[in-house]
């Protein structure tokens, strides 16, 4: 059979858009340069602590959850439970198999948080959209119950928790803030690397396809089924070790409580108001989710002197996430990314205008 | 046997009040293509306005007038504000818009009205009653029957009204319904309005029997199962998928539970919808859409 | 014979919708190699049977021949595969999705490297990107889509949009391509560019083509069998002379204005 490339023209100009797209990103290796460099200098045990850290965990969620919602197009409410496979495993793994190492830990639990996301997304290929949400819903309801009920899953505590057993890599100890935060940004970095390369790739291509249009994704021969169960694997993959790190690297000790469905919904948020179908909108995303109560607490403080009641606050803090979903889903369903990508443009041709 | 008949009967009458939770997301649906995930906040706040207005010492019919009106203009808020923005979007689009809505609503109740847990008290007794050997609860019956009253009213709304009938003709097709001049923005103010109103009146029944406080909003979780089973469309529907999920939790809960460690019925009724899904994926009464390419 | 000659045959092939028939034990061989045009007023089950020939509906009757190969319903990604291509009335494109990574999602069933080369940028994922890449800047090139490599499909004209799908469809190399009304909506200018690519693309690579057309100036030109089709029957079949002249199409198709 007769391919395309020989009969047709080839094309002559390809080298030169590989390099465009080759050229080094200066902007993205400043940041990691700060995060790396920088931040374990300046940050102290607080802002690390309460802020680089969740926000960090939280970013990975985002990608986890954007990799099946953003850029596949099945809608999850059922992150947390996915998170919870991922602490609750790489719990058992650190406990029951002496000697394993962290890393390995972290990523077999994550296997076998996409293991489980696999069997939840295998309704997939008869259920759609809307009715496929249940199924994620299900897998939240059922995935906390079992790590409520069966001990053996927390080790028979008595609180019903879990705490990681060592916290170390090649000797060094990470249980200082430091320690955790370049644990958790170590993750974070790889993986998102990692998801780079995917959605660039076929691969990430043929989740698009699925999520712009499954029907005709089936008619130019791309297996929907199977890459929707693969995108459900992957997603999970990342929640499961953003749950083993929330777990370990910024609570210390965690319950299936610290996994329930406004959990979930805190993960669906991100990816909304950062950006579906955008890497880096889940870190914009998880900045500000992160950001915005503190902002509304010092806030409060300032203009109420202290007397802040901190029910009220937190109802103030609903509405305001709740104004900004809709707010988002009607002026910008691109998310903040798009905003920061619109506004960067208009920067850059601004001093053209006089 | 009386045991199972007692656990069956307890189930199919907590059933009710599931079905009378999803009944408000089957007109919104039918309306306006939205699955409503704010029907449980909206039950929240009817039912905290209801039960503040009772503490200002407001007699109970004039509470509820106003709770009504109050739950009106709310209609009318979010459909200038979410709707009419958002007309044409995918509906996943709009399950979230009222996922943001929820927060909103949930915020405003509770800022506004408190969040502690009120009593309630509609002077229905909670006692059992035998029916031949089998015991029930007086107050579930009194619900149930409430429930029957409420669906007998909006059949007779969606029959023989004016406003019934432009209801049906936008949810049989909602192009043809404009063509001839039916205002939707008017209907759909109308429809959340009306599921606002069968909001209130879940709401005081759950309220009663559990205080009025925030898990009152959790019930939407509960009738997502509801509705799968029964479909989206389907008045009926919700009915019937209500008493299936209040039933089948009762006896699972019994009888499965106690093999598996218990507490299964907050995921239960899901696992039910699922395999209810994979074999019938539009529900018991939905009816099913061809895929046009 | 037969089966050298026919690269798909059509056999008592039936189809109804809630009770009403689209096609009628309707029966038609297309030769290799030709460009074969179906034509028909609106509602004569014409889209209905190319769904049927790639998979997305299933007949009721009747079996469809593909390459010798016997099929009662073929599923969609089974036709892929064997090399069936397709374009869709109403434009079935990934609207999000840049031109090229249109083109290049029609590639993926030539795709080879596994999920973890892909995953981490191995060499051989990246060779196969590189290769895909040069393949799909080819059919841009072909199609005079260059201008356009990077942006959206969505925000494209529909007739834009019509050549990004045949592209699309292309890309993959198909043995048969299946264009369901390629020229829609087209100016004279446009609908004569697409001709033209129709064409070549069957000269120069001698892809058999099954189109649906409502242009009869068009079809005429471009076709050398035309078969007509009427409330899901077949009532003519033969070259653009022959069904000219059939008195039975000029009463059901080519007699009403259009």
């Amino acid at each position: 059979m007769t391919t395309l490339s020989h009969s047709l023209p080839a094309a002559h100009d390809s080298a030169p858009v590989e390099l465009l797209r080759r050229r080094l990103p200066w902007g993205l290796l400043a940041l990691l340069a700060v995060a790396f460099g920088l931040v374990p200098w300046l940050g102290n045990d607080y802002w690390l602590n309460a802020i680089l850290i969740p926000f960090l965990v939280l970013s990975l969620a985002g990608l986890g959850l954007n990799l099946l919602t953003g850029y596949t197009g099945q809608t999850s409410v059922g992150a947390a439970g996915f998170m919870a496979v991922g602490a609750f495993a790489t719990y058992g793994l650190l406990l029951r198999v002496p000697g394993l190492p962290l890393p390995l830990a972290l990523v077999g639990g994550g296997l076998i948080a996409a293991g489980v996301g696999f069997l939840f997304g295998i309704p997939s290929n008869r259920i759609k959209g809307f009715y496929l949400m249940v199924t994620t819903l299900a897998a939240q309801f059922f995935l906390e119950w079992v790590f409520t009920k069966f001990p053996w899953f927390y080790n028979y505590a008595s609180s019903g928790t879990i705490s990681a057993p060592r916290l170390e890599l090649l000797g060094h100890d990470l249980h200082s803030p430091l320690g955790r935060y370049l644990l958790v940004l170590g993750s974070v970095v790889l993986l998102t690397w990692v998801a780079v390369n995917l959605v660039r790739s076929q691969i990430g291509r043929n989740w698009m396809a699925i999520r712009d249009m499954d029907t005709a994704a089936a008619v130019i021969g791309i297996p929907v089924d199977r890459y929707k169960r693969l995108a459900f694997a992957v997603s999970s993959f990342y929640l499961g070790v953003a749950g083993a790190l929330w777990a370990f690297a910024y609570l210390g000790t965690a319950s299936a409580g610290s996994f329930d469905i406004n959990r979930s919904f805190q993960i669906l948020f991100i990816i909304i108001i950062g950006g579906m179908g955008s890497i880096a909108g889940n870190f914009v995303g998880a900045a500000f989710i992160s950001l915005l109560p503190l902002l509304l607490n010092q806030a409060g403080q300032w203009l109420l002197g202290g007397n802040v009641d901190a029910g009220q606050l937190q109802n103030l803090q609903k509405i305001i996430f709740g104004v900004l979903i809709i707010w988002f889903l009607v002026k910008e369903p691109e998310g903040l990314i798009r905003l920061l990508s619109n506004l960067r443009e208009r920067l850059a041709i601004w001093p053209l205008r006089f | 046997m009386t045991f199972f008949l007692e656990t069956l009967l307890g189930g199919l009458l907590a059933g009710t009040m599931y079905s009378l939770v999803a009944i408000g997301f089957v007109l919104i649906y039918k309306a306006s293509g939205v699955f409503n995930f704010a029907q449980g906040a909206m039950l929240l706040f009817a039912a905290l306005t209801f039960v503040s207005l009772q503490e200002q010492g407001l007699p109970f019919a004039l509470a509820l007038l106003l709770t009504v009106v109050v739950m009106a203009i709310g209609a009318i808020v979010i459909e200038r504000t979410v709707l009419r923005p958002l007309v044409n979007r995918s509906q996943i689009t709009l399950f979230m818009a009222t996922l943001g809505l929820s927060f909103v609503i949930e915020g405003l109740a509770q800022g506004l009205m408190g969040a502690q847990v009120r009593a309630l008290d509609l002077g229905i007794d909670d006692v059992p009653v035998f029916l031949g050997e089998v015991m029930v609860s007086q107050f579930d019956l009194v619900a149930a029957a409430t429930a029957a009253l409420l669906v007998a009213v909006l059949a007779l709304l969606f029959n023989s009204t004016r406003i019934g009938v432009s209801l049906r003709a936008v949810a049989d097709d909602t192009r043809a319904a404009l063509s001839i001049g039916i205002n939707l923005n008017r209907i759909w103010q109308i429809v959340w309005a009306v599921a606002g109103i069968v909001g209130l009146v879940a709401g005081l029944l759950w309220g009663a029997r559990q205080g009025v406080q925030f898990s009152l909003s959790l019930v939407v979780l509960k009738a997502l199962p509801v509705l799968i089973i029964g479909g989206f469309t389907s008045i009926g529907g919700a009915i019937v998928g209500g008493l299936i999920v209040g039933a089948a939790e009762n006896l699972a809960e019994v009888y499965i539970g106690a093999h598996i460690g218990g507490g299964i019925t907050p995921w239960f009724a899901y696992v039910l919808a699922l395999v209810f899904l994979y074999i019938r994926p539009a529900g018991l009464f939905g009816e099913r859409a061809i895929e046009r390419v | 014979m037969s089966i050298a000659e026919n690269i798909l045959e059509v056999r008592d092939i039936s189809l109804s919708f809630k009770g009403v028939k689209a096609i009628d034990a309707l029966s038609f061989a297309v030769r290799r190699g030709e460009i074969c045009a179906l034509i028909g007023p609106n509602g004569a089950g014409k889209s209905s049977l190319l769904n049927i020939l790639n998979g997305v509906y299933r007949p009721d009757a009747g079996e469809v021949v593909f390459e010798a190969e016997h099929f009662q319903r073929i599923q969609p990604l089974e036709a892929a595969r064997r090399g069936i291509g397709r374009t869709f009335q109403n434009n079935a494109l990934f609207k999000k999705m840049s031109v090229i990574d249109n083109l290049l999602t029609g590639l993926s069933r030539h795709a080879q490297s596994g999920f973890l080369a892909q995953s981490l940028g191995l060499p051989g994922a990246r060779r196969e990107a590189r290769q895909f890449r040069e393949q799909a800047e080819g059919i841009l090139e072909f199609l005079e889509l260059q201008p356009w490599r990077d942006v959206a499909v969505g925000s494209l004209a529909y007739g834009l949009q019509k050549r990004v799908e045949l592209g699309r469809a292309l890309i993959a190399g198909p043995r048969l391509l299946l264009l369901d009304e390629p020229m829609a909506g087209m100016n004279a200018a446009e609908k004569q560019e697409m001709s033209r690519f129709i064409a070549d693309v069957n000269r120069d690579l001698g892809t058999t083509v099954v189109l649906i057309e409502h242009d009869i100036q068009v079809v005429m030109g471009l076709s050398g069998h035309v078969v007509v089709l009427d409330y899901g029957r077949k009532v003519g079949d033969g070259t653009p002379a022959e069904v000219q002249a059939n008195p039975e199409v000029i009463a059901a198709y080519l007699g009403t204005v259009h």
